[in-house]
Protein backbone atom coordinates (compact mmCIF):
# COMPACT_ATOMS: atom_id res chain seq x y z
CA UNK A 1 0.00 0.00 0.00
CA UNK A 2 2.89 2.34 0.83
CA UNK A 3 6.05 2.67 -1.18
CA UNK A 4 9.49 3.89 -0.20
CA UNK A 5 10.63 7.36 -1.12
CA UNK A 6 13.97 9.00 -0.52
CA UNK A 7 13.97 12.64 0.45
CA UNK A 8 17.14 14.74 0.40
CA UNK A 9 17.92 18.18 1.82
CA UNK A 10 19.62 20.35 -0.78
CA UNK A 11 21.12 23.75 -0.47
CA UNK A 12 19.57 26.30 -2.84
CA UNK A 13 22.59 27.01 -5.02
CA UNK A 14 23.72 26.46 -8.58
CA UNK A 15 24.85 22.95 -9.23
CA UNK A 16 23.47 21.36 -6.07
CA UNK A 17 20.87 19.22 -7.87
CA UNK A 18 23.24 18.34 -10.70
CA UNK A 19 25.86 17.15 -8.19
CA UNK A 20 23.36 14.92 -6.45
CA UNK A 21 21.98 13.40 -9.65
CA UNK A 22 25.55 12.83 -10.85
CA UNK A 23 26.41 10.99 -7.65
CA UNK A 24 23.36 8.75 -7.99
CA UNK A 25 23.72 8.38 -11.77
CA UNK A 26 27.36 7.29 -11.54
CA UNK A 27 26.24 4.59 -9.12
CA UNK A 28 23.71 3.38 -11.69
CA UNK A 29 20.65 4.52 -9.76
CA UNK A 30 17.54 4.85 -11.93
CA UNK A 31 14.88 7.31 -10.85
CA UNK A 32 11.29 6.42 -11.46
CA UNK A 33 9.90 9.63 -10.06
CA UNK A 34 11.36 12.92 -8.90
CA UNK A 35 10.07 16.10 -7.37
CA UNK A 36 11.83 19.27 -6.31
CA UNK A 37 10.33 21.45 -3.59
CA UNK A 38 12.15 24.71 -3.35
CA UNK A 39 12.12 27.57 -0.91
CA UNK A 40 14.31 30.63 -0.83
CA UNK A 41 16.99 28.91 1.21
CA UNK A 42 16.76 25.21 0.57
CA UNK A 43 15.20 22.51 -1.52
CA UNK A 44 13.78 19.09 -0.76
CA UNK A 45 14.30 16.44 -3.41
CA UNK A 46 11.96 13.46 -3.31
CA UNK A 47 12.57 10.35 -5.39
CA UNK A 48 11.23 6.90 -6.04
CA UNK A 49 14.05 4.63 -7.16
CA UNK A 50 14.01 1.52 -9.31
CA UNK A 51 14.69 -2.09 -8.36
CA UNK A 52 15.09 -1.83 -4.64
CA UNK A 53 17.99 0.64 -4.87
CA UNK A 54 16.60 2.78 -2.06
CA UNK A 55 18.74 1.47 0.82
CA UNK A 56 21.97 1.61 -1.18
CA UNK A 57 21.15 5.08 -2.46
CA UNK A 58 20.44 6.27 1.09
CA UNK A 59 23.82 5.01 2.24
CA UNK A 60 25.57 6.54 -0.75
CA UNK A 61 23.94 9.91 -0.13
CA UNK A 62 24.73 9.88 3.60
CA UNK A 63 28.31 8.77 2.99
CA UNK A 64 28.66 11.80 0.77
CA UNK A 65 27.45 14.19 3.42
CA UNK A 66 23.83 14.56 2.34
CA UNK A 67 20.96 14.65 4.80
CA UNK A 68 18.54 12.05 3.47
CA UNK A 69 15.68 9.98 4.82
CA UNK A 70 13.35 7.23 3.70
CA UNK A 71 9.62 8.01 3.94
CA UNK A 72 6.55 6.05 3.01
CA UNK A 73 4.12 7.51 0.52
CA UNK A 74 1.04 6.37 -1.38
CA UNK A 75 1.23 5.86 -5.11
CA UNK A 76 -2.26 5.97 -6.59
CA UNK A 77 -3.12 4.61 -10.03
CA UNK A 78 -5.10 7.25 -11.85
CA UNK A 79 -6.81 6.98 -15.25
CA UNK A 80 -4.67 8.89 -17.75
CA UNK A 81 -7.48 11.08 -19.17
CA UNK A 82 -8.99 14.49 -18.50
CA UNK A 83 -10.53 14.67 -15.00
CA UNK A 84 -8.65 11.52 -13.90
CA UNK A 85 -6.69 13.38 -11.23
CA UNK A 86 -9.67 15.55 -10.35
CA UNK A 87 -11.72 12.49 -9.45
CA UNK A 88 -8.97 11.27 -7.15
CA UNK A 89 -8.74 14.65 -5.45
CA UNK A 90 -12.50 14.66 -5.02
CA UNK A 91 -12.18 11.49 -2.95
CA UNK A 92 -9.39 13.09 -0.94
CA UNK A 93 -11.41 16.21 -0.26
CA UNK A 94 -14.59 14.39 0.71
CA UNK A 95 -12.60 12.27 3.16
CA UNK A 96 -11.40 15.49 4.80
CA UNK A 97 -7.80 14.78 3.86
CA UNK A 98 -5.34 17.29 2.51
CA UNK A 99 -2.49 16.92 0.06
CA UNK A 100 0.89 17.87 1.48
CA UNK A 101 2.63 17.19 -1.79
CA UNK A 102 2.12 15.27 -4.96
CA UNK A 103 4.14 14.34 -8.02
CA UNK A 104 4.01 11.75 -10.72
CA UNK A 105 6.04 8.90 -12.11
CA UNK A 106 8.24 9.86 -15.03
CA UNK A 107 6.87 7.05 -17.18
CA UNK A 108 3.72 4.98 -17.13
CA UNK A 109 3.93 1.24 -16.67
CA UNK A 110 0.70 0.65 -18.53
CA UNK A 111 -0.93 2.73 -21.28
CA UNK A 112 -3.87 4.73 -19.99
CA UNK A 113 -2.70 4.72 -16.38
CA UNK A 114 -0.76 7.43 -14.52
CA UNK A 115 0.95 6.96 -11.18
CA UNK A 116 0.54 9.78 -8.70
CA UNK A 117 2.71 9.85 -5.60
CA UNK A 118 0.91 11.48 -2.70
CA UNK A 119 1.73 12.56 0.77
CA UNK A 120 -1.57 13.15 2.53
CA UNK A 121 -2.37 14.56 5.93
CA UNK A 122 -3.27 11.06 7.15
CA UNK A 123 -1.66 8.27 5.14
CA UNK A 124 -3.38 5.34 6.85
CA UNK A 125 -6.80 6.85 6.45
CA UNK A 126 -6.09 7.76 2.82
CA UNK A 127 -5.07 4.21 2.00
CA UNK A 128 -8.36 2.89 3.45
CA UNK A 129 -10.45 5.51 1.66
CA UNK A 130 -8.72 4.82 -1.68
CA UNK A 131 -9.26 1.11 -1.22
CA UNK A 132 -12.92 1.70 -0.46
CA UNK A 133 -13.34 3.78 -3.61
CA UNK A 134 -11.55 1.23 -5.78
CA UNK A 135 -8.51 3.43 -6.37
CA UNK A 136 -5.55 1.19 -7.24
CA UNK A 137 -2.31 1.69 -5.32
CA UNK A 138 1.15 0.55 -6.32
CA UNK A 139 2.80 -1.90 -3.95
CA UNK A 140 6.53 -1.85 -3.30
CA UNK A 141 6.79 -5.11 -5.25
CA UNK A 142 5.16 -3.50 -8.26
CA UNK A 143 7.54 -0.56 -8.05
CA UNK A 144 10.55 -2.84 -7.74
CA UNK A 145 9.37 -4.80 -10.78
CA UNK A 146 9.23 -1.69 -12.97
CA UNK B 1 19.71 5.16 35.83
CA UNK B 2 20.94 3.11 38.72
CA UNK B 3 21.57 4.70 42.10
CA UNK B 4 25.26 5.42 42.56
CA UNK B 5 27.13 5.12 45.78
CA UNK B 6 28.27 8.59 46.76
CA UNK B 7 31.27 9.17 48.98
CA UNK B 8 31.47 12.47 50.80
CA UNK B 9 34.68 13.62 52.50
CA UNK B 10 33.14 16.10 54.89
CA UNK B 11 29.39 15.42 55.07
CA UNK B 12 28.77 17.86 57.91
CA UNK B 13 30.01 20.74 55.78
CA UNK B 14 29.23 19.50 52.28
CA UNK B 15 25.60 18.74 53.18
CA UNK B 16 25.07 21.81 55.41
CA UNK B 17 21.66 23.49 55.14
CA UNK B 18 21.57 26.51 52.85
CA UNK B 19 20.54 28.71 55.78
CA UNK B 20 23.45 27.65 57.94
CA UNK B 21 25.77 28.04 54.99
CA UNK B 22 24.52 31.57 54.41
CA UNK B 23 25.23 32.41 58.02
CA UNK B 24 28.72 30.89 57.84
CA UNK B 25 29.54 32.63 54.56
CA UNK B 26 28.36 35.97 55.93
CA UNK B 27 30.57 35.68 59.03
CA UNK B 28 33.59 34.56 57.06
CA UNK B 29 33.07 37.25 54.42
CA UNK B 30 32.94 40.00 57.03
CA UNK B 31 36.13 38.72 58.69
CA UNK B 32 37.95 38.42 55.37
CA UNK B 33 36.97 41.91 54.22
CA UNK B 34 38.23 43.30 57.52
CA UNK B 35 41.50 41.41 57.07
CA UNK B 36 41.87 42.74 53.52
CA UNK B 37 41.05 46.32 54.45
CA UNK B 38 43.46 46.36 57.36
CA UNK B 39 46.39 44.62 55.69
CA UNK B 40 46.33 45.29 51.95
CA UNK B 41 46.73 48.93 50.88
CA UNK B 42 45.17 48.20 47.50
CA UNK B 43 41.96 46.87 49.04
CA UNK B 44 41.80 49.80 51.44
CA UNK B 45 42.20 52.27 48.56
CA UNK B 46 39.63 50.52 46.37
CA UNK B 47 37.08 50.27 49.17
CA UNK B 48 37.61 53.86 50.22
CA UNK B 49 37.10 54.89 46.63
CA UNK B 50 33.86 52.89 46.51
CA UNK B 51 32.80 54.42 49.84
CA UNK B 52 32.58 51.04 51.59
CA UNK B 53 33.92 50.30 55.05
CA UNK B 54 34.54 46.79 56.41
CA UNK B 55 31.67 47.23 58.88
CA UNK B 56 29.26 47.77 55.96
CA UNK B 57 29.81 44.17 54.90
CA UNK B 58 27.72 42.05 57.23
CA UNK B 59 26.23 39.39 55.00
CA UNK B 60 26.54 37.73 51.61
CA UNK B 61 23.98 40.23 50.27
CA UNK B 62 26.46 43.06 50.92
CA UNK B 63 28.95 41.52 48.52
CA UNK B 64 27.56 43.66 45.70
CA UNK B 65 28.98 46.82 47.27
CA UNK B 66 32.55 45.56 47.02
CA UNK B 67 34.85 46.40 44.11
CA UNK B 68 35.91 43.77 41.57
CA UNK B 69 39.40 42.37 41.11
CA UNK B 70 40.90 41.58 37.74
CA UNK B 71 43.80 39.44 36.63
CA UNK B 72 45.65 42.64 35.75
CA UNK B 73 45.59 43.56 39.44
CA UNK B 74 47.69 40.49 40.20
CA UNK B 75 50.19 41.61 37.57
CA UNK B 76 50.20 45.22 38.79
CA UNK B 77 50.76 44.22 42.41
CA UNK B 78 53.20 41.42 41.56
CA UNK B 79 54.63 39.68 43.46
CA UNK B 80 53.81 40.45 47.11
CA UNK B 81 51.71 43.62 47.31
CA UNK B 82 48.43 41.77 47.69
CA UNK B 83 49.56 39.68 50.66
CA UNK B 84 47.36 40.07 53.72
CA UNK B 85 49.81 38.14 55.91
CA UNK B 86 53.47 38.85 56.75
CA UNK B 87 55.84 37.24 54.27
CA UNK B 88 57.18 35.03 57.05
CA UNK B 89 53.75 33.37 57.29
CA UNK B 90 53.77 32.43 53.60
CA UNK B 91 54.79 28.81 53.16
CA UNK B 92 54.24 28.37 49.44
CA UNK B 93 54.20 30.22 46.14
CA UNK B 94 52.25 28.93 43.16
CA UNK B 95 51.90 30.63 39.81
CA UNK B 96 49.81 30.68 36.70
CA UNK B 97 50.77 28.51 33.78
CA UNK B 98 51.60 29.58 30.28
CA UNK B 99 50.57 33.22 30.33
CA UNK B 100 52.53 35.81 28.42
CA UNK B 101 54.69 38.40 30.09
CA UNK B 102 54.97 38.39 33.86
CA UNK B 103 53.44 35.38 35.58
CA UNK B 104 50.91 35.86 38.31
CA UNK B 105 51.82 34.39 41.64
CA UNK B 106 49.85 33.58 44.72
CA UNK B 107 51.17 33.24 48.27
CA UNK B 108 49.74 30.59 50.62
CA UNK B 109 49.83 30.53 54.40
CA UNK B 110 49.73 27.20 56.24
CA UNK B 111 45.98 27.79 56.58
CA UNK B 112 45.60 28.34 52.82
CA UNK B 113 47.40 25.11 52.00
CA UNK B 114 45.08 23.34 54.43
CA UNK B 115 41.99 24.92 52.84
CA UNK B 116 43.16 23.99 49.37
CA UNK B 117 44.04 20.42 50.41
CA UNK B 118 40.61 20.04 51.95
CA UNK B 119 38.92 21.20 48.75
CA UNK B 120 40.93 18.68 46.74
CA UNK B 121 40.28 15.90 49.26
CA UNK B 122 36.55 16.53 48.77
CA UNK B 123 37.08 16.59 45.01
CA UNK B 124 38.84 13.23 44.87
CA UNK B 125 36.42 11.66 47.35
CA UNK B 126 33.50 12.80 45.19
CA UNK B 127 35.06 10.86 42.30
CA UNK B 128 35.11 7.80 44.57
CA UNK B 129 38.58 7.98 46.13
CA UNK B 130 39.36 6.47 49.56
CA UNK B 131 42.58 5.71 51.41
CA UNK B 132 42.69 2.40 49.55
CA UNK B 133 43.09 4.16 46.22
CA UNK B 134 46.21 4.70 44.15
CA UNK B 135 46.20 8.18 42.64
CA UNK B 136 48.38 8.95 39.66
CA UNK B 137 49.03 12.66 39.27
CA UNK B 138 50.15 13.57 35.78
CA UNK B 139 49.57 17.28 36.19
CA UNK B 140 52.90 19.07 36.28
CA UNK B 141 54.29 19.40 39.80
CA UNK B 142 55.72 22.87 39.92
CA UNK B 143 54.51 26.45 40.01
CA UNK B 144 51.33 25.31 38.23
CA UNK B 145 48.73 24.41 40.85
CA UNK B 146 47.44 21.23 39.17
CA UNK B 147 50.11 18.83 40.39
CA UNK B 148 50.44 20.00 43.99
CA UNK B 149 46.68 20.37 44.34
CA UNK B 150 46.01 16.78 43.35
CA UNK B 151 48.94 15.53 45.42
CA UNK B 152 47.80 17.34 48.57
CA UNK B 153 44.20 16.21 48.22
CA UNK B 154 45.15 12.56 47.73
CA UNK B 155 47.64 12.80 50.59
CA UNK B 156 44.96 14.20 52.88
CA UNK B 157 42.66 11.27 52.13
CA UNK B 158 45.55 8.93 52.85
CA UNK B 159 45.55 7.45 49.37
CA UNK B 160 48.77 6.25 47.73
CA UNK B 161 50.04 9.03 45.50
CA UNK B 162 52.19 8.53 42.42
CA UNK B 163 53.50 12.04 41.66
CA UNK B 164 54.39 11.36 38.02
CA UNK B 165 54.14 14.96 36.84
CA UNK B 166 53.52 15.47 33.13
CA UNK B 167 55.03 13.82 30.07
CA UNK B 168 56.59 10.47 29.16
CA UNK B 169 53.41 8.67 28.23
CA UNK B 170 55.02 5.24 27.94
CA UNK B 171 56.27 5.50 31.51
CA UNK B 172 52.91 6.82 32.72
CA UNK B 173 51.20 3.75 31.26
CA UNK B 174 53.83 1.37 32.62
CA UNK B 175 53.40 2.73 36.16
CA UNK B 176 49.62 2.76 35.78
CA UNK B 177 49.73 -0.92 34.89
CA UNK B 178 52.43 -2.06 37.31
CA UNK B 179 51.24 -0.16 40.38
CA UNK B 180 47.54 -0.58 39.65
CA UNK B 181 46.50 3.08 39.51
CA UNK B 182 42.82 3.46 40.36
CA UNK B 183 42.39 7.21 40.00
CA UNK B 184 43.88 9.51 37.40
CA UNK B 185 44.40 13.27 37.69
CA UNK B 186 45.31 15.11 34.49
CA UNK B 187 43.93 17.37 31.80
CA UNK B 188 41.05 15.94 29.74
CA UNK B 189 43.12 16.20 26.56
CA UNK B 190 45.93 14.20 28.13
CA UNK B 191 43.42 11.64 29.43
CA UNK B 192 42.17 11.22 25.85
CA UNK B 193 45.72 10.83 24.59
CA UNK B 194 46.54 8.31 27.32
CA UNK B 195 43.39 6.38 26.45
CA UNK B 196 44.17 6.33 22.75
CA UNK B 197 47.75 5.22 23.40
CA UNK B 198 46.59 2.49 25.78
CA UNK B 199 44.19 1.18 23.13
CA UNK B 200 46.87 1.33 20.41
CA UNK B 201 49.19 -0.69 22.64
CA UNK B 202 46.53 -3.36 22.83
CA UNK B 203 45.95 -2.85 26.55
CA UNK B 204 42.40 -3.64 27.65
CA UNK B 205 41.58 -1.22 30.48
CA UNK B 206 38.91 -3.55 31.90
CA UNK B 207 41.32 -6.46 32.13
CA UNK B 208 44.83 -5.01 32.35
CA UNK B 209 44.24 -1.83 34.39
CA UNK B 210 42.52 -1.02 37.68
CA UNK B 211 41.42 2.53 36.81
CA UNK B 212 37.96 3.45 38.04
CA UNK B 213 37.76 7.23 37.83
CA UNK B 214 39.55 10.41 36.87
CA UNK B 215 39.44 14.08 37.85
CA UNK B 216 40.08 16.15 34.79
CA UNK B 217 40.43 19.89 34.58
CA UNK B 218 42.65 22.89 33.86
CA UNK B 219 41.06 23.30 30.43
CA UNK B 220 37.50 23.44 29.13
CA UNK B 221 36.02 20.24 27.74
CA UNK B 222 32.71 18.89 26.51
CA UNK B 223 30.26 16.06 27.16
CA UNK B 224 31.50 14.45 23.95
CA UNK B 225 35.04 14.40 25.34
CA UNK B 226 33.73 12.91 28.56
CA UNK B 227 32.06 10.08 26.65
CA UNK B 228 35.23 9.47 24.69
CA UNK B 229 37.47 9.37 27.79
CA UNK B 230 35.01 7.15 29.67
CA UNK B 231 34.88 4.80 26.69
CA UNK B 232 38.62 4.68 26.11
CA UNK B 233 39.62 4.18 29.74
CA UNK B 234 36.39 2.58 31.06
CA UNK B 235 36.21 4.98 33.99
CA UNK B 236 34.03 7.74 35.42
CA UNK B 237 35.41 11.06 34.19
CA UNK B 238 34.71 13.96 36.56
CA UNK B 239 35.19 17.62 35.79
CA UNK B 240 37.02 19.90 38.19
CA UNK B 241 37.45 23.66 38.21
CA UNK B 242 39.96 25.89 39.82
CA UNK B 243 42.27 28.80 39.39
CA UNK B 244 45.52 29.84 40.99
CA UNK B 245 44.11 33.22 42.00
CA UNK B 246 41.55 31.50 44.24
CA UNK B 247 43.70 28.54 45.35
CA UNK B 248 44.03 26.04 42.53
CA UNK B 249 42.13 22.98 41.37
CA UNK B 250 39.20 21.93 43.54
CA UNK B 251 37.40 25.26 43.84
CA UNK B 252 34.52 23.28 42.32
CA UNK B 253 34.21 19.60 41.54
CA UNK B 254 31.81 17.09 40.08
CA UNK B 255 30.35 14.18 41.98
CA UNK B 256 29.50 10.95 40.20
CA UNK B 257 26.12 12.39 39.21
CA UNK B 258 28.11 14.51 36.72
CA UNK B 259 25.50 17.24 36.79
CA UNK B 260 27.71 20.29 37.27
CA UNK B 261 30.49 21.09 39.70
CA UNK B 262 29.84 21.61 43.41
CA UNK B 263 31.46 24.81 44.59
CA UNK B 264 33.29 24.64 47.92
CA UNK B 265 31.04 27.34 49.26
CA UNK B 266 32.37 27.30 52.80
CA UNK B 267 35.64 28.63 51.34
CA UNK B 268 34.48 30.74 48.40
CA UNK B 269 31.38 32.68 47.41
CA UNK B 270 30.44 32.43 43.76
CA UNK B 271 28.45 35.06 41.90
CA UNK B 272 27.28 35.35 38.33
CA UNK B 273 27.35 38.89 36.97
CA UNK B 274 26.45 40.70 33.81
CA UNK B 275 29.94 41.28 32.38
CA UNK B 276 28.97 44.66 30.94
CA UNK B 277 27.23 46.23 33.92
CA UNK B 278 28.70 44.23 36.79
CA UNK B 279 25.20 43.58 38.16
CA UNK B 280 24.53 40.29 39.91
CA UNK B 281 22.39 37.84 37.97
CA UNK B 282 20.06 35.25 39.48
CA UNK B 283 20.84 31.52 39.51
CA UNK B 284 20.15 29.91 36.15
CA UNK B 285 21.19 32.93 34.08
CA UNK B 286 24.45 32.65 32.16
CA UNK B 287 27.01 35.28 32.95
CA UNK B 288 30.51 35.86 34.24
CA UNK B 289 31.66 33.80 37.18
CA UNK B 290 33.09 35.82 40.09
CA UNK B 291 34.75 34.35 43.19
CA UNK B 292 35.37 35.79 46.62
CA UNK B 293 37.54 33.82 49.02
CA UNK B 294 36.33 33.76 52.61
CA UNK B 295 38.89 31.60 54.42
CA UNK B 296 42.22 32.46 52.78
CA UNK B 297 44.64 34.53 54.79
CA UNK B 298 47.74 34.76 52.55
CA UNK B 299 46.33 36.32 49.44
CA UNK B 300 42.56 36.59 49.82
CA UNK B 301 40.60 37.59 46.73
CA UNK B 302 37.67 39.97 46.65
CA UNK B 303 35.15 39.51 43.81
CA UNK B 304 37.69 38.12 41.39
CA UNK B 305 36.40 38.22 37.81
CA UNK B 306 37.21 34.95 36.06
CA UNK B 307 35.85 36.05 32.67
CA UNK B 308 34.50 32.51 32.39
CA UNK B 309 30.86 32.18 31.37
CA UNK B 310 28.62 29.66 33.09
CA UNK B 311 25.43 29.27 35.08
CA UNK B 312 24.89 28.40 38.75
CA UNK B 313 22.21 26.30 40.38
CA UNK B 314 21.43 25.56 44.01
CA UNK B 315 19.00 22.75 43.20
CA UNK B 316 19.69 19.85 45.53
CA UNK B 317 21.96 17.25 43.98
CA UNK B 318 21.14 13.56 44.18
CA UNK B 319 24.50 12.96 45.86
CA UNK B 320 23.22 14.76 48.95
CA UNK B 321 25.57 17.74 48.83
CA UNK B 322 23.96 21.12 49.26
CA UNK B 323 26.78 23.16 47.75
CA UNK B 324 25.62 25.06 44.66
CA UNK B 325 26.82 23.78 41.34
CA UNK B 326 28.34 25.56 38.37
CA UNK B 327 27.72 24.31 34.85
CA UNK B 328 30.48 23.76 32.36
CA UNK B 329 32.39 26.82 31.27
CA UNK B 330 30.69 27.57 27.99
CA UNK B 331 32.78 30.52 26.91
CA UNK B 332 34.73 33.58 27.86
CA UNK B 333 33.37 37.09 28.23
CA UNK B 334 35.57 37.95 25.25
CA UNK B 335 33.15 35.84 23.14
CA UNK B 336 30.18 37.92 24.24
CA UNK B 337 28.23 39.87 21.67
CA UNK B 338 26.07 42.88 22.38
CA UNK B 339 23.17 42.83 19.93
CA UNK B 340 20.52 45.55 20.19
CA UNK B 341 21.85 46.19 23.67
CA UNK B 342 21.38 42.58 24.81
CA UNK B 343 24.31 40.44 25.91
CA UNK B 344 24.42 37.32 23.77
CA UNK B 345 26.73 34.37 24.33
CA UNK B 346 27.22 31.93 21.48
CA UNK B 347 26.86 29.21 24.13
CA UNK B 348 23.23 30.25 24.72
CA UNK B 349 22.44 29.70 21.06
CA UNK B 350 24.31 26.42 21.24
CA UNK B 351 22.19 25.29 24.19
CA UNK B 352 19.08 25.86 22.08
CA UNK B 353 20.51 23.85 19.20
CA UNK B 354 21.71 20.91 21.25
CA UNK B 355 19.84 17.84 20.12
CA UNK B 356 18.60 14.96 22.20
CA UNK B 357 21.98 13.26 22.10
CA UNK B 358 23.63 16.35 23.52
CA UNK B 359 25.49 17.44 20.42
CA UNK B 360 24.84 20.76 18.74
CA UNK B 361 24.87 20.91 14.97
CA UNK B 362 27.48 23.17 13.41
CA UNK B 363 26.29 26.77 13.43
CA UNK B 364 27.41 30.32 12.72
CA UNK B 365 26.13 33.64 14.04
CA UNK B 366 26.19 36.49 11.59
CA UNK B 367 25.71 39.90 13.11
CA UNK B 368 25.13 42.94 10.95
CA UNK B 369 23.70 46.40 11.17
CA UNK B 370 20.94 47.38 8.75
CA UNK B 371 19.38 50.87 8.93
CA UNK B 372 21.15 51.45 12.26
CA UNK B 373 19.53 48.36 13.78
CA UNK B 374 21.45 45.19 14.65
CA UNK B 375 20.48 41.96 12.95
CA UNK B 376 21.31 38.44 13.97
CA UNK B 377 21.26 35.59 11.53
CA UNK B 378 21.78 32.08 12.87
CA UNK B 379 22.91 29.62 10.24
CA UNK B 380 22.41 26.05 11.31
CA UNK B 381 23.54 23.01 9.40
CA UNK B 382 20.69 20.61 8.75
CA UNK B 383 20.79 17.32 10.63
CA UNK B 384 18.84 14.13 10.09
CA UNK B 385 16.86 14.81 13.27
CA UNK B 386 15.64 18.13 11.93
CA UNK B 387 15.00 16.99 8.38
CA UNK B 388 11.64 15.91 7.03
CA UNK B 389 10.20 15.44 3.57
CA UNK B 390 7.82 18.39 3.66
CA UNK B 391 8.58 22.07 3.52
CA UNK B 392 6.10 22.56 6.35
CA UNK B 393 8.09 20.24 8.62
CA UNK B 394 11.34 22.09 7.99
CA UNK B 395 9.63 25.45 8.39
CA UNK B 396 8.28 24.28 11.75
CA UNK B 397 11.77 23.28 12.88
CA UNK B 398 13.04 26.68 11.80
CA UNK B 399 10.23 28.48 13.62
CA UNK B 400 10.81 26.37 16.71
CA UNK B 401 14.50 27.28 16.81
CA UNK B 402 13.69 30.95 16.21
CA UNK B 403 11.18 30.88 19.07
CA UNK B 404 13.61 29.15 21.42
CA UNK B 405 16.37 31.65 20.66
CA UNK B 406 13.92 34.46 21.32
CA UNK B 407 12.94 33.01 24.68
CA UNK B 408 16.47 32.06 25.82
CA UNK B 409 18.45 35.01 24.48
CA UNK B 410 15.66 37.53 24.37
CA UNK B 411 16.16 38.81 20.86
CA UNK B 412 14.66 38.06 17.48
CA UNK B 413 16.85 36.33 14.94
CA UNK B 414 16.64 34.99 11.44
CA UNK B 415 17.34 31.27 11.42
CA UNK B 416 18.60 29.79 8.17
CA UNK B 417 18.96 26.05 7.73
CA UNK B 418 21.89 25.22 5.49
CA UNK B 419 23.39 22.07 4.04
CA UNK B 420 25.78 19.95 6.11
CA UNK B 421 29.44 20.98 5.84
CA UNK B 422 28.49 24.27 4.20
CA UNK B 423 29.66 26.38 7.15
CA UNK B 424 33.45 26.72 7.01
CA UNK B 425 35.39 24.79 9.64
CA UNK B 426 38.26 26.49 11.37
CA UNK B 427 41.40 24.90 12.73
CA UNK B 428 41.41 24.56 16.49
CA UNK B 429 38.88 26.72 18.29
CA UNK B 430 35.63 26.84 16.33
CA UNK B 431 34.76 30.23 14.89
CA UNK B 432 31.11 30.82 15.70
CA UNK B 433 30.61 34.48 14.99
CA UNK B 434 30.95 36.81 12.02
CA UNK B 435 30.36 40.39 13.07
CA UNK B 436 29.90 42.57 10.00
CA UNK B 437 28.93 45.69 11.94
CA UNK B 438 31.08 48.67 11.16
CA UNK B 439 31.19 50.33 14.52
Amino acid sequence: MFIEQISVFLENRNGALREMTQLLGNAGVDMLALSVADTQNFGIIRMILASGATDDALKLLRDNGYIAKINHVICAKVPDRPLGLCELLDIVEKADLSVEYMYSFLRASKPGEAHMILRLSNGEKAAKVFDMHGVGMMSQEEVDAL
Amino acid sequence: MHQREHRIYDPAMECISRDELHQLQSERLAATVKLEYENVPMYRARMDEAGVKPEDIRSVEDLKYLPFMEKTDLRDYYPFDLLAAPKSEIVRIQGSSGTTGKPIVSGYTRNDIEVWSQMMARTLTAAGATKDDIVQVTYGLGLFTGGFGAYQGADKIGAMVIPMSSGNTARQIMMMKDLGTTLLCCTPSYATYLGETIREMGIDPAKDLKLKAGCFGAEPWTEEMRERIEGLLEIDACDIYGLTEISGPGVAFECLEKQGMHINEDHVIAEIINPTTGEQLPYGMPGELVFTTITKTGMPMMRYRTHDICTLTDDKCRCGRTFARMGRITGRTDDMLVIRGVNVFPSQIESVLVRADGVAPHYMLIVDRVNSSDTLEVQVEMTEDMFGDTVAHIENVRKYITGQIKSVVGIASKVTLVAPKSIPRSEGKAKRVIDNRKL
